[in-house]
């Protein structure tokens, strides 16, 4: 049971990784990742999200009628959403205006829909709340990663701080201004696929 | 074990789960409310420090902002200043909302559909103004509020005009959502540097604000860039001055300001 949680939590981060495997929630992961501070509250955000709706959901997965299971999830994940985009309005205001509209379309992420349908209707709430929190974790690292490598070569900095001078500012460093376009995240992205691919080589689909 | 697909419960599930769903969204969106709000008060305070100028230095915000910063109400119609006392259903100037205000018949004038190219069909009778005035008091801009429909939704922004009611001292988009990263560069420091110095009227006093797609020319005093890939916002923020520069807007007002017509007790 113990190597069970583990696995249903670690797991998502590399060897099963929602962005990098299961090629979900890349639309945010383009938008919210021009800088780290915006890419940490975000997968707080999507974390707390999965969990909590994996875990609602689980709870009562043996009284949700097939017929209307998909919109009794929207509903949940969509109330967590407002939740969590109340709260971060609340103490976090000058970030929730940059997420702006990506925090809303939490609802719309394919991670918390697909982990709804595909673990949590199936699973006990413990393990469903793990999984959700690993997949959180998972798309989590991949936007950490993506908003570190374009902060760092983007502005120079990390986390706000300035680490290398940009010349516009007197410094030595000419940024790298594609990095701050939402394009460049899918070349970072794919580069980390294959790192990973040729890391786990049994992540490469099979051949048609 | 009851049959979970029968229509009752079907119904029960989906009532229940809606029924807790909106108590903790309400819940949420009413115990937070206060913390909101004094949130978005304090930006609207940066935001309007933003662009009057001021240096804040180690002060508190609040204070630099209750020491040089003066709120007035104006008249858009004769663009005269008025007194919070001599308007209606106003008791404190803190507390007016002009957009509020804008959905209220009794304070708000409907626009006929030719004039109504901002993107409302009301505006406001008073609006309220920002005078920045400097230590000794002396007044150094005028921070007027203007807003439009850009793409997706309403713009908002605080422009900062000399005295002389024509020359932009600059500008902040303070609230918009447009696309991030082609119409949402209207909050880009580059963009926003490109206003100071621009003249809002013409020589017959016309307003004269044009987003010119593909680069304004060089000494351009009215033309400011267009937002590549931004075509509509542009077009938003065009229709946004052409409205608000005219005499619908704060086009008396800043004539008048001008001219030196004012009283400015």
């Amino acid at each position: 049971m113990a190597s069970d949680a583990k696995k249903v939590l670690v797991g998502p981060i590399i060897s099963n990784n929602p962005i990098a495997l299961q090629i979900l929630g890349v639309c945010s992961a383009l938008a919210v990742t021009s800088k780290l501070e915006t890419a940490v509250v975000m997968t707080l955000a999507v974390t707390f999200v999965t969990a909590f709706s994996n875990l609602f959901i689980s709870i009562i997965r043996n009284h949700i009628p097939g017929s209307v299971r998909i919109i009794v999830q929207m509903a949940i994940i969509a109330s967590l959403v407002i939740v969590v985009d109340q709260v971060l309005k609340a103490v976090a205001f000058e970030l929730s205006k940059q997420l702006s509209v990506y925090v809303g379309l939490i609802i719309t992420n394919c991670i918390v829909m697909g982990r709804a349908e595909a673990f949590a209707m199936k699973s006990p709430p413990g393990a469903s709340f793990m999984d959700g929190i690993g997949n959180g974790l998972g798309y989590g690292f991949i936007l950490v990663a993506v908003g570190g490598i374009r902060e760092f070569f983007g502005s120079g900095a990390l986390f706000g701080i300035e680490i290398m001078p940009l010349i516009s500012a007197g410094g030595w460093y000419q940024s790298n201004g594609l990095l701050l376009l939402p394009p460049s995240a899918f070349f970072i992205i794919g580069l980390l696929i294959w790192a990973i691919r040729t890391f786990k080589p049994e992540q490469v689909e099979a051949k048609d | 074990m009851a049959n979970k697909e029968s229509l009752g419960k079907t119904l029960g599930v989906v009532v229940g789960v809606c029924l807790v769903c909106s108590i903790v969204v309400s819940v949420a969106a009413v115990g937070l409310r206060p913390t909101q709000q004094a949130n978005a008060l304090l930006d609207k305070q940066k935001n309007i420090l933003a662009v009057s100028g001021l240096e804040i230095g180690s002060q508190k915000m609040a204070d630099v902002f209750a020491k040089n910063i003066e709120p007035r109400l104006v008249d858009l119609a004769t663009g005269e200043y008025v007194d919070v006392k001599d308007v209606e259903d106003v008791s404190n100037i803190n507390e007016y909302d002009p957009l509020a205000a804008a959905k209220e018949p009794s304070m708000s004038t409907k626009l006929p559909a030719e004039k109504a190219i901002a993107g409302f069909s009301t505006r406001e009778n008073i609006g309220l103004v920002y005078l920045v005035n400097s230590d000794a008091g002396e007044l150094e801009r005028v921070i007027v509020p203007v807003r439009g429909a850009g793409l997706w939704n309403m713009m908002y922004a605080f422009v900062a005009v000399q005295p002389d009611g024509n020359t932009v001292d600059g500008i902040t988009y303070y609230q918009q959502g447009e696309t991030p990263g082609l119409g949402g560069e209207v909050e880009n420091p580059m963009w926003k540097a490109l206003w100071p110095g621009k003249k809002l009227y013409d020589e017959q006093g016309n307003p004269a604000i044009k987003i010119v797609k593909g680069g304004a020319a060089e000494g351009d005093v009215h033309g400011v860039d267009g937002l590549s890939g931004a075509t509509l916002t542009g077009a938003g923020i065009q229709h946004t001055f052409d409205f608000w520069l005219s005499t619908d807007g704060y086009g008396s007002y800043l004539k008048k300001l001008g001219k030196g017509e004012l009283n400015n007790g």
